[in-house]
């Protein structure tokens, strides 16, 4: 426990990603074996069932505090953190033990066959013999929810230096079917449960973004235009007879979506698709908030799969018959990626992702107006003669995005973020005029600078109107442009629309309420999109 | 009739016509201590203990009509005994004691119960009514001793010479800077900035004993101040000349550093729950001590803090004033 202990503030303590990594390898050096299965599980968000739900935890620290509830509520608020106010409103423990992690992880998992007296008291024999920082982290081996700032790519680097393996075979590794209880490290780290010579995917290539009128890339004819797709960046992998989805993100998503599956059976062995992972219904391609639906989840029920069927558009072929195609031309590797999607049996989920045909740069300009109807975010343009690069290279590849929407909004509540931002108030609702009422449209978090939250926030102290537990309602006097990418009709919703992905595109300190946009404009817009 | 009232121009004893830590100008200002929330400029005198009139002089200048008293003396003004009493905030704080006609009122300013070392020690003075602050007002801020602390800082400065980092902690120039640069002594060479070193000197002029330091000046080289520990205050967080030390890893002493969303907020390398204020131990029974019978509850978690009170059997009342601007309590607001 302290070994770890130490690794948690050490993650807290720097927010370099070179000094986390540091700090992972030095951890999977140096900890206890039988530990780190356990860790690396944590930190992939492989969730025990909690042994102990949180109202009963909160319950017995605030009888152990002596302290009435809604203090503990109002510390709560501040930290921002159940598991750290537990921690911090806790008297200090009165003997320490020294036991290592995996021990502590088995004993609660043990916990769920007892009875909630033993649990009670297996708790607070436990806080009172861990210090702030170690029941701060025995709290979260409760939720088994732990966020402290590591991805799982960020952890497979480490492993990945720590171990000497390449990081796609930890990623599949990890990734896998194994319980930290029946796995050594040894075996984790060198994927010993599944077999990582057949997943190993290519690095994505990227696009930069073109800021300036296409005319200065030359002439039209020596570029492909596609339209840009809004779903996730994917990779599909098939050797071997094994099937595997990667996403951008570098994480294996293969299980969340059924519908591909049937690759594993038509795409021949030795073949990697790039492409986009897409919600496609009746051959149309589905707003990104429908595919949303599908993502992150562990059961995908009938209703979802109806709703939002998952397709992929396929932008390229990087292997085929086993052979690495990346440095061919995009003209050949199309053409082959054409024969293949053309001989799969399952036809109209897996197809190229379509060719924009144009003649001059004026004429793409306007299809390009016509993208948010198909649900598209522009143009993107690649050279034909490219190669499939690594990473992001200036010149071949090139995004065309439209410009987002805007509307101008008045804020008219405000309540406190959490985690780093606990304390001050961030998190803003915002609201356009409909006659005379205020009817909001959207929430948003970010796009501010921390000067302007700070004077946002001595705003929000001293105009707050009236408390809704945490939420304040302002004068509403504070004028931001919202920029958004899509609207939505939405039953849930007072306003009957939803914006997508608002954000704060900028403070309008020249604007007064009385100039933001009204309801009507929004549903104007609703319509012509529809 | 009440001792004390809260004015629009702060807190005011009617019967020795005089302000304590007033806002707005007044003809005469008794003042707890010398940060900049609880001693303004434009007062047409001052009462205040000897080592804050150094601070008074250093911030505000040094032809003001300043009178100063030492710790437990008392002095008469229009028949209302007035004495200090340490607050143990920062170097010079003073709880100020009220007494007319068997009614006594203490007004603590700023204060923290555990001896830091550098500001003489807190002690609880017996009072019908009693001023608190409750900047740390919630059950979460527990302080660690400050020794275990500063053994905490050592480790830190130690790691960070080990992977040849320069190590620069961020303090309150009043106060926070002093107690490290005591706390720390013998670990290093300090480097502190000018605002800090100002008042190091006169503190040294009036007698405090301070182990030496050296203002950070161009002529300093960079190999030096990585070897030392550098000090600067929190409006230097973030600026250009600490990014352009080698390898930098900051430090911040705050008690705000108690809580991870206050350290990630920062995005310092480093927090160190280090504070001038009372944690809620420490308020509690400074508050008991006092056997007040009315507690008025000035800045930080104000409503939070009184009602705990109330529900202790404590009477106490919220008030408003224009504290909690300092350095310190400026960092998170209520």
């Amino acid at each position: 426990m302290k070994r770890f202990t130490q690794l948690i503030r050490e993650l807290e303590t720097s927010n370099k990603t070179n000094d986390k990594i540091a700090a992972l390898i030095s951890y999977f050096t140096e900890a206890a074996d039988p530990d780190k299965p356990y860790v690396i599980a944590m930190f992939t968000g492989k969730r025990p069932r909690r042994p102990v739900n949180t109202a009963l935890i909160r319950l017995w620290a605030t009888e152990l505090a002596r302290i009435p509830d809604w203090l503990f509520a109002e510390s709560y608020h501040s930290v921002g953190d159940l598991s750290e106010t537990i921690a911090l409103v806790l008297p200090p423990p009165t003997r320490l033990s020294n036991r290592p992690l995996h021990e502590w992880i088995q004993d609660l998992q043990a916990l769920h066959l007892q009875t909630e007296a033993e649990k009670k008291q297996f708790i607070l024999s436990a806080w009172d013999s861990l210090d702030t920082q170690e029941r701060f982290i025995f709290n979260k081996l409760i939720s088994g929810n732990f966020r402290i700032g590591v991805s799982a790519k960020m952890l497979v680097n480490a492993l990945a230096r720590q171990s000497g393996t390449e990081s796609s075979k930890i990623m599949h590794s990890i990734m896998g079917k194994w319980e930290p209880s029946a796995i050594n490290f040894a075996e984790l780290t060198s994927g010993a449960h599944v077999n990582t010579d057949n997943s190993w995917p290519y690095p994505f290539c990227l696009a930069y973004a073109l800021e300036n009128a296409p005319e200065a890339l030359g002439s039209p004819g020596e570029w492909q235009a596609e339209w840009k797709w809004d779903g996730i960046r994917g990779q599909i992998i098939k050797r071997n007879g094994e099937l595997f989805i990667w996403s951008r993100g570098e994480e294996l998503v293969t299980a969340q979506f059924p519908e591909l599956h049937f690759l594993a059976a038509e795409l021949p062995d030795g073949t990697v698709l790039d492409g986009e992972i897409l919600s496609i219904k009746d051959g149309n391609v589905q707003a990104f908030s429908i595919l949303q639906q599908r993502l992150n989840r562990k059961t995908i029920s009938k209703a979802q799969l109806l709703s939002a069927p998952v397709g992929f558009y396929s932008y390229d072929l990087l292997e085929y018959a086993g052979a690495d195609l990346r440095s061919e031309t995009l003209t050949y590797r199309r053409s082959v990626l054409e024969q293949v999607t053309g001989q799969l049996k399952t036809k109209g989920i897996v197809i190229p992702s379509p060719v924009v045909a144009f003649g001059n740069w004026e004429e793409l300009a306007m299809l390009r107006e016509s993208a948010r109807q198909l649900n598209s975010e522009g143009i993107m343009l690649k050279k034909l003669d490219s190669l499939y690069h690594a990473g992001r290279n200036r010149g071949d590849w090139w995004k065309w995005k439209i410009n987002p929407y805007t509307v101008d909004t008045v804020m008219i509540y405000a309540q406190k973020g959490s985690g780093r931002r606990a304390g001050y108030y961030t998190d803003y609702t915002f609201a356009v005029r409909d006659g005379d009422q205020l009817i909001t449209v959207a929430k948003a978090y970010s796009g501010l600078t921390d000067k302007e939250i700070k004077e946002v926030n001595s705003f929000v102290l001293k105009n707050a109107v009236e408390k809704f537990g945490p939420v304040r309602t302002v004068k509403p006097e504070l004028v931001f442009e919202i920029a958004f990418e899509g609207i939505a009709e939405s039953k849930r919703h007072k306003a009957g629309l939803a914006l997508r992905f608002p954000r704060i595109a900028r403070w309008r300190k020249d604007k007064k309420a009385d100039e933001i946009n009204t309801l009507d404009d929004l549903r104007q817009l609703l319509h012509s999109t529809l | 009739m009440a001792l004390i009232s809260f004015t629009n121009k702060g807190i005011y004893c009617r019967q020795g016509g005089f302000y304590i830590d007033p806002w707005q100008p007044v003809d005469l200002a008794v003042t707890t201590h010398g940060h900049s929330d609880h001693v303004r400029w434009g007062n047409k005198a001052y009462l205040c203990h000897e080592l804050t009139r150094s601070v008074i002089e250093q911030r505000l200048g040094e032809d003001l009509h300043i009178e100063t008293l030492p710790y437990n003396k008392a002095v008469g003004i229009n028949g209302v005994k007035v004495s200090f009493f340490p607050a143990g905030h920062v170097i010079g704080s003073a709880q100020v004691r009220l007494e007319y006609k068997g009614e006594v009122c203490v007004v603590s300013g700023d204060y923290k119960t555990e001896d830091d070392g550098v500001s003489t020690a807190f002690e609880p003075v017996k009072c019908h009514t009693f001023v608190s602050e409750s900047t740390f007002g919630l059950p979460i801020y527990k302080w660690q001793p400050q020794h275990v602390i500063m053994d905490n800082i050592r480790d830190w400065i130690s790691r960070n010479r080990d992977q040849q980092k320069t190590s620069v902690l961020i303090a309150y120039s009043l106060g926070k800077a002093q107690r490290l640069i005591s706390g720390l002594s013998g670990y290093g060479e300090f480097y502190t900035h000018a605002s800090i070193e100002n008042l190091n000197r006169r503190f040294r002029n009036a007698g405090v004993m301070l182990p030496e330091t050296t203002m950070i000046n161009p002529e300093i080289k960079k190999e030096a101040l990585q070897q030392g520990i550098v000090i600067v205050p929190p409006a230097l967080a973030d600026s250009r000349w600490i990014k352009n030390l080698i390898q930098p890893a900051t430090g911040i002493c705050s008690g705000w550093m108690q809580v991870r969303a206050g350290r990630r907020w920062r995005s310092a390398d480093a927090g160190f729950a280090l504070s001038d204020h009372a944690d809620w131990p420490g308020l509690l029974g400074a508050i008991r001590a006092t056997e007040a019978e009315q507690v008025y509850v000035t800045h930080g978690y104000t409503s939070v803090f009184s009602r705990y009170l109330n529900e202790s059997g404590i009477k106490a009342q919220e008030v408003k004033t224009r504290y909690g601007q300092e350095e310190e309590e400026q960092e998170v607001l209520p």
